[in-house]
């Protein structure tokens, strides 16, 4: 785990009451009317200072990777703010006739924030073949020319453990861990300040999950990456993040320092979660306490009235019911957005 | 079978380019050449194809009609694929009410009589052979449009687009470098499809009248005329046809070798 | 697991056991050259057990399953040798008409993407009474009734009403759960259960494997669990199997197993997982290499490429099976019996 740089304190990124809504059109005939609104990112506030690798958290539904999308401006936030390095990219949008597109400067920004992305066979154009998917980025930007491409490439391979020969070849006659290493090579292709990691070792085998954590370990450090780590597994998240997040519904519930998180959760659903993740050691499986939750997520087209966790909550009141809590800060650097957590 | 397919489909392309000018040579005669006091007759030595009603030889005339009637195929198939794949890979890529507007035209046109448009153009604009496989290319683009239409919607939600895009690929090569490539294969099954589809069409404008015009023969020409007199002259429908025939089904087996050998994941 | 020497009998076969598999092999022949999915693999799970078979692409943990039940499509798979015991019967030599009776039955099996399992255009109703009319006979009445019951039992609340709904209709886990009722709807004997919760989340995983150690509990069914997460089977499995390119590498009762990890892929998975109860470190210490490919296995032990304690007899000869205890095994040159 990197220790906090000790750098100028104000952060690299500034995330307040981020929503993403989607309208979805009411199934059932021509005459039935209306639209139901999906709440995907429902009130997100969060800050990551440079340097920081700060962990996103969460099950399916919770909004998690939507919320890595929009801080990117990969799809453009129904609210809120997002501050990058002190300039308000949200507003960065302009009107195409009915659409919202990219104005130059968020085009520009590109170049400073970059996604990783989940699926290794989707996420790379299987007609392309490595280099050319690794000098795209490069030509956008009218980065370097000719040799000099092939330079770069040649070097980025290297950077992520790859041979530098094979950047003739086609995605699929690689690996699903070779796959990602490729992505991963393309994000930083062209020197970005921010990376959003989408999920980066869900779809890899267990043996080379490890193999891509300590990658992203060390190009963190020799590259002074910040970064959002996005995944469900808890475990993963925690060995390569400072901080963490947990995300439900839509909302952050609780958010601290990575060990702490674990060895100290406040909030009744980041406590389930963390029963619910599994150790292999057989002895502390026998003997731990679990918090088995009952129920499902509720969907996020109808999301709960007040707190959105009451539904499966085993401390649940009246009050949350009704009433929306905040994410407070109950100790420094840690907040949780409960009721019974004062 | 896609590989002798293959091998066959040039065999007769070289055959048609190649023979009736080396039978010009050889024996004198081309496919316009006529021996009226020789008449139709049966396949001979000398005429391994039997003769027509003119007394022209039938294989020189199979041979060169083939050649039109190749030509013509792929040709028209080419512009057909060429506008349809653009205009479907723009419209779905657009979204929206663009892509609306755009698959309402397509739908319209789809509707209208195909023939009678290809009959309105062709009696408008004349009847050279340019104007024909136009003509047919024009109106035959639409099921590849369609086809890319689908393969672009989906392939849009993929994550290597999103991916180009967050690298600032500007759209126009999101479409043309990425989604594009990637609609080749069933572009190309289609492809195969519209070729024997335009040949065809292209022997019932010759019905009409409208094709190519006669002295010069497309095998659909040749087959009409063929099966005017059957009955009586069997081999002047017999040989075109089977020629046609043959043609038809390895440009089909053809196909399918290509799109497979396109496919970069089948490549070992 | 390959050896030189006879086959000793899988620790576990005894007569308590309800299924043995004995050197079973499933290869498939592709153009060109012949994939060794199951390569001399052999275990047996007792009544009550849960048997944990860990392994990750490309181990054949999961055409080791599909092969108990003859579900694996020959051609192109073949099995060169091998036998299923369940019984009294080898389930690789009876007619397609004996498997049927018994897949579903007797012999049950689940698999991982809920998504897919279950029939789209079927209501829920009709794709678990099918079970019990096909198999035991039940009229349709009396099938529906215990149906319903079935589907209380897995938590699915009111099933009365629900069981008349398509599978779009109910979520993840509540359609592993209706997987889960209809494999245990005729009380089998055993249960595969195939990465049953890797799709689900893990809050859900949590209650899908209680239900299924409840179920258990109560019917006497055997399990086997196939997976890929070591904490998953720390937390259900009574013995753990371990498989790499299609052979077993090791086995033994889940507490000595993880106590006393002998072969070096299990100590490397064990090692380079990331877990919460422990402070994390600042690297893992990962398995190097690349997963296998099972059409070019290399000669000797498979996993050597990726092996730190790889020699050259590694490289040229496979390795033997070593007795750590009674009931621990491990298939290694570098392990010391009794060690």
């Amino acid at each position: 785990m990197s220790t906090l740089p000790q750098t100028e304190s104000s952060p690299l990124l500034e995330v307040r009451d981020l929503a993403v809504r989607f309208q979805l059109e009411r199934p059932g005939g021509l005459l039935s009317r209306g639209h139901d609104e999906l709440r995907a990112v429902d009130g997100v506030t969060l800050s990551v200072r440079r340097g920081e690798t700060l962990g996103l958290v969460g099950e399916s539904g919770c909004g998690k990777s939507t919320t890595g999308r929009a801080v990117l401006q990969l799809l453009k936030p129904s609210a809120g703010t997002v501050v990058f390095d002190g300039q308000p990219i949200h507003d960065w949008w302009v009107r195409k006739g009915r659409r919202w597109v990219w104005d130059a400067r968020l085009r520009e920004l590109r170049r400073r924030m970059q996604m990783i992305f989940q699926d290794p066979f989707a996420s790379l154009n299987p007609r392309m073949t490595v280099e050319a998917i690794l000098t795209e980025p490069l030509r956008n930007f009218g980065l370097t020319g000719g040799g000099d491409r092939r330079r770069r490439v040649q070097e980025l391979m290297a950077t992520v453990g790859m041979d530098p020969r094979f950047i003739r070849r086609y995605p699929h006659e690689f690996s699903g861990g070779q796959r990602q290493r490729i992505g991963i090579a393309r994000a930083l292709a062209l020197g970005p300040d921010l990376i959003v990691a989408d999920e980066p070792i869900s779809a890899l085998d267990v043996s080379i999950q490890a193999q891509i954590l300590n990658l992203l370990a060390r190009l963190r450090e020799e590259l002074g990456l910040t970064m959002i780590f996005i995944a469900h597994d808890l475990a993963a998240v925690r060995h390569i993040s400072d901080r963490i997040a947990v995300m439900y519904l839509g909302r952050i519930v609780e958010e601290a320092d990575a060990h702490e998180i674990v060895a100290a959760p406040r909030h009744p659903y980041t406590q389930a979660l963390i029963s619910a993740v599994p150790v292999p050691d057989p002895v502390q499986e026998a003997t731990r306490q679990r918090t088995v939750l009952s129920g499902e997520v509720p969907s996020p087209v109808n999301p709960p009235s007040g707190c959105p966790f009451h539904t499966r909550c085993p401390l649940r009141e009246d009050r949350c019911t009704r009433d929306v809590p905040v994410l407070r800060e109950i100790a420094p650097g840690h907040r949780v957005a409960c009721h019974l957590v004062e | 079978m896609a590989v002798a397919s293959g091998g066959l489909i040039l065999l007769l392309a070289v055959a048609c380019l190649v023979g009736p000018p080396l039978i010009a040579a050889t024996w004198g005669y081309d496919e316009q050449t006529q021996d009226l006091a020789y008449g139709p007759q049966p396949p001979s030595w000398k005429h391994p194809f039997g003769t027509d009603f003119y007394g022209r030889d039938l294989l020189v005339r199979v041979l060169s009609g083939g050649r039109v009637s190749l030509t013509v195929g792929f040709l028209a198939a080419l512009v057909a694929a060429t506008i349809g794949t653009v205009y479907g890979a723009v419209s779905s890529y657009a979204g929206g009410l663009v892509d609306a507007v755009m698959m309402r035209a397509v739908d319209v046109l789809y509707a209208l009589p195909y023939m009678f448009l290809v009959i309105i153009l062709v009696t408008i604009l004349g009847k050279s052979l340019l104007l024909v496989f136009l003509a047919l290319g024009a109106v035959g683009w639409l099921l590849t449009a369609r086809v890319v239409r689908g393969q672009v919607m989906s392939l849009k939600q993929q994550d290597f687009v999103l991916a180009a895009k967050s690298l600032g690929t500007p759209g126009r090569d999101i479409v043309f470098r990425h989604l594009i490539p990637n609609t080749l294969g069933p572009v190309i099954v289609t492809f195969t499809l519209t070729v024997p589809s335009m040949i065809l069409q292209e022997a019932f404008l010759s019905f009409l009248g409208l094709g190519v015009q006669a002295p010069r023969a497309s095998l659909g020409a040749l087959i009409n005329d063929g099966a005017n007199q059957m009955l009586v002259f069997w081999w002047t429908l017999v040989f075109p046809g089977s020629v046609m025939a043959i043609m038809l089904f390895a440009l089909n087996f053809l196909g399918d070798g290509v799109r497979d050998a396109l496919d970069p994941r089948m490549r070992r | 697991m390959s050896d030189t020497t006879t086959e000793p009998s899988p620790p576990g076969d005894d007569a308590e056991a309800v299924l043995t598999i004995r050197d079973l092999r499933t290869f498939f022949q592709t153009d060109g050259h012949v994939v060794k999915a199951v390569d001399g693999v052999s275990f047996s799970v007792r009544r009550g057990e849960t048997l944990g078979v860990v392994g990750e692409s490309g181990s054949g943990k999961s055409v080791a399953c599909l092969s108990a039940l003859r579900l694996v499509p020959s051609p192109p798979a073949f099995h060169p040798s091998g036998e299923i015991r369940f019984q009294g019967r080898d389930l690789l030599r009876l007619p397609e008409r004996e498997i049927e009776a018994l897949r579903g039955n007797r012999l049950a099996m689940i698999f991982q993407d809920p998504m897919t399992s279950l029939n789209p255009y079927l209501r829920v109703a009709r794709q678990l009474t099918e079970v019990l009319e096909v198999h035991q006979g039940t009229t349709p009445a009396a099938a529906r009734r215990e149906a319903i019951a079935m589907l209380e039992r897995v938590g699915i609340p009111d099933a009365g009403r629900r069981i008349d709904q398509y599978p779009h209709q109910f979520s993840g886990g509540m359609r592993q759960r209706v997987m889960i009722a209809m494999a245990l709807l005729c009380q089998p004997e055993v249960l595969l259960a195939d990465e049953p919760t890797t799709a689900l989340d893990v809050t859900v995983q949590a209650q899908i494997l209680e239900l299924i150690a409840e179920l258990q509990a109560s019917l006497g069914t055997a399990v086997v669990l196939v997976t890929h997460d070591l904490g998953v089977v720390a937390g259900t499995a009574d013995r753990v199997v371990v498989m790499y390119a299609g052979r077993i590498v090791e086995e033994g009762p889940t507490g000595e197993l993880f106590a006393n990890p002998q072969h070096p892929y299990t100590r490397g998975l064990l090692a380079s997982m990331p877990r919460i109860d422990t402070p994390p470190t600042g690297h893992l210490e990962a398995i190097a290499g690349l997963p296998p490919d099972l059409g070019h296995l290399p000669t000797g032990c498979a996993f050597h490429p990726r092996c730190p304690l790889a020699s050259d007899r590694c490289r040229r000869e496979e390795p033997p099976v070593v007795a750590i205890s009674a009931t621990h095994r491990a298939a290694c040159f570098e392990v010391e019996a009794g060690g």
